[in-house]
């Protein structure tokens, strides 16, 4: 009976729980907020996992919301990819909040709710199979990221908040614009629904999908941090605090998700005049991403900013590897994702710690004072650097093997070789230098008295930990984003599950 | 109709554009507004443009698409509270910066400095 509605709490879970910490509880209401805040993270990580093992036989299963039926009904859809994903938020959300909850939550008020919605928001957004719902989604994790990344307040960060909410704003009405000249064209909304009529399109009306297909992908690019819409990313994610930025670490992999989800069900290969829409256009701006930012990376001097960058190069390989569309290639996409998202989550918490233990010169890379707990830091910024970098043995060089693997053309293996492999060098090199500067050019002296409690540093080290896990059990996960790729590339039982309901009505 | 209509949405989008081109928060806002409303015209339009019918099926010939409607609404709530955070924000930035600039003149010398 429950097990039927399951696929939907992952959204419940999260709301309900953001719902109760706005109520006025009591005289110590920080106290029950984290409490509850924690145990919604708990069960979203176990209901994801019994989702994720429900799913993996490669079942799709669709629920209609109010029993409306698609396509015209809104559906939740859960297939492996988005089952996967609903996990990787999950392990991703519990570390970070337990880092927030030694006062980092108490800079700004309502941070405990904000961040149980942003969870919903981005949950939602794996999880619905109605394109118009993909756009609410996206607005309620946008309204509670703007609220988050003001958190604590002071100028440079309400800058960068302006620069992000304007732009976001301009790309919801984008959004709406590319919904409405596909629903013009289409008559649908639901995903699967739309797959098979773009499908029949031809001439003029083929032509038009494709102009709103376009529009979609410049929405889910700015989302994605692509490269001419990328330039909000590095200025936001440097000035917020250290959980937040280790939050939106998921942010941009819900753009590589909606242009992974959409280009593969209703522009893919299977779409007649619409097949492969905007591949070519992911190639290029993939490699360009890929370049700029390890030009960024190499030009910063703060470790926050050098760590946006990586987010950016991050999403520079997996769109470029997107592009390639063989199996091999999303599969390799999907290992990575989950690889880059924990590690710059990471990165992020241990460059808050770095900084203020390092007091005045904070993350800059300059020579700086001792920090208190200079060995243990040390050595999380040397295994997470190694995994961030890709050099063996951590899952980052797993990650960049797959993807090297999955070139398959001469013209793909001479450009995505060594534009990988150079940028790689290139966060090396920024990476080596910001690490050596910071603990090993320090000065003389008493080191500084600021430390941080164990389990802050604990929950930094689970983060890491993942990508050790990521390699001691690459061949199951990389087994797994091969199903996940397969699935992706025959959405054949993807659409006949969310629309079955409908003929079993009529027959 | 459709013309006069199409005519409509389109002088609206490229205003909305200039606006948001623009270098201080004020005329931003404004654009976004603007651009939200041309968004909700053409949303609008997308069921077809009909005159004096219901979005009911079988009551007559050529009925209204009633979907449009719903997500325009939607839209519009969405846009509302939207527009609403961005003039506070601009107040925000205007009050504790001093100035409706969107960029920073002196970006260099505060580059990677949190207050």
């Amino acid at each position: 009976m429950i097990s039927q509605h399951l696929t939907i709490f992952p959204i419940l879970i999260p709301m309900l729980a953001a719902l109760i910490q706005l109520l006025p509880l009591g005289d110590h209401p920080q106290r029950i907020r984290r409490a509850i805040g924690l145990t919604s993270c708990t069960l979203l990580i176990l209901v994801s996992v019994y989702l994720l093992v429900e799913t993996s036989s490669g079942a799709v299963t669709s629920y209609a919301l109010g029993s409306w039926q698609a396509p015209f009904g809104i559906v939740l859809v859960l297939d492996r990819l988005s089952a996967l994903m609903i996990l990787l938020t999950s392990v991703l959300a519990l570390p970070v909040l337990i880092f927030a909850c030694f006062g980092e939550d108490n800079l700004g008020s309502h941070f405990q709710a904000l961040y149980q919605f942003q969870l919903m928001g981005i949950i939602g957004a794996f999880l619905t199979g109605d394109l118009f719902n993909l756009f609410v989604f996206f607005e309620v994790l946008l309204i509670s990221s703007y609220a988050l990344l003001m958190h604590g307040g002071g100028k440079l960060k309400l800058r960068a908040t302006l620069h992000y909410v304007l732009l976001n704003l301009t790309g919801s009405a984008i959004f709406l614009i590319s919904l409405g000249v596909l629903y013009g064209i289409t008559g649908t909304l639901n995903m699967a629904d739309m797959a098979n009529k773009v499908a029949a399109l031809t001439g003029d009306e083929a032509l038009i999908a494709r102009a709103g297909g376009l529009l979609l992908l410049i929405v889910f690019g700015l989302k994605a941090a692509l490269l001419p819409l990328y330039f909000w990313l590095p200025q936001a994610y440097a000035m917020t605090t250290g959980t937040v930025a280790a939050l939106f670490a998921i942010m941009t992999k819900v753009g590589v998700y909606a242009i992974i989800r959409v280009f593969t069900l209703i522009f893919g290969d299977h779409a007649g005049e619409a097949a492969m829409l905007g591949y070519d256009w992911l190639w290029w701006l993939g490699l360009g991403t890929l370049a700029i930012g390890g030009i960024g990376v190499l030009g910063s001097r703060d470790l926050r900013l050098i760590i946006s960058y990586l987010v950016v190069i991050s999403v520079g390989t997996l769109l470029t590897t997107f592009s390639m569309a063989n199996a091999q290639a999303i599969a390799a996409v999907i290992y990575y994702t989950l690889h880059s998202t924990l590690i710059t989550g990471a990165l992020f918490l241990l460059a808050d710690v770095i900084a203020e233990q390092r007091g005045k010169t904070a993350s800059r890379v300059v020579k700086g004072r001792k920090m208190a707990q200079h060995a243990t830091l040390g050595v999380l910024f040397f295994v997470a650097a190694i995994a961030i970098i890709g050099l063996p043995p951590l899952s980052g060089f797993v990650g960049k093997l797959f993807i090297l693997e999955a070139a398959r053309t001469g013209a793909q293996v001479a450009l995505l070789w060594p534009l990988v492999l150079f940028s790689t060098f290139l966060i090396m090199i920024a990476l080596t230098r910001a690490g050596s500067r910071m603990f090993w050019h320090t000065f003389d002296g008493k080191p500084n008295d600021v430390s941080h409690p164990g389990l802050q540093l604990a929950s930094i080290g689970v983060l890491i930990g993942a990508s050790l896990a990521l390699t001691i059990f690459a061949e199951p996960v990389a087994q797994f984003s091969k199903d996940i790729a397969a699935q992706l590339l025959q959405p054949t039982d993807y659409i006949s599950t969310v629309l079955e309901h409908e003929r079993g009505n009529h027959e | 109709m459709e013309l006069l209509y199409s005519i409509t949405v389109g002088t609206l989008t490229a205003c909305s554009v200039f606006l948001i081109l623009r270098g201080r928060s004020f005329p931003i806002v404004i654009g976004i507004t603007m651009l939200s409303y041309a968004v909700n015209l053409f949303l609008f339009s997308t069921g077809r443009l009909v005159i004096n019918e219901l979005p009911l099926i079988g009551q007559s010939q050529t009925p209204t698409d009633p979907l449009p409607q719903a997500l325009v609404l939607t839209a519009i709530v969405i846009g509302f509270a939207m527009t609403a955070y961005s003039i506070i924000l601009a107040v925000r930035v205007r009050g504790e910066i001093g100035s409706d600039e969107v960029n920073d003149p002196n970006y260099s010398a505060s580059e990677g400095q949190r207050s």
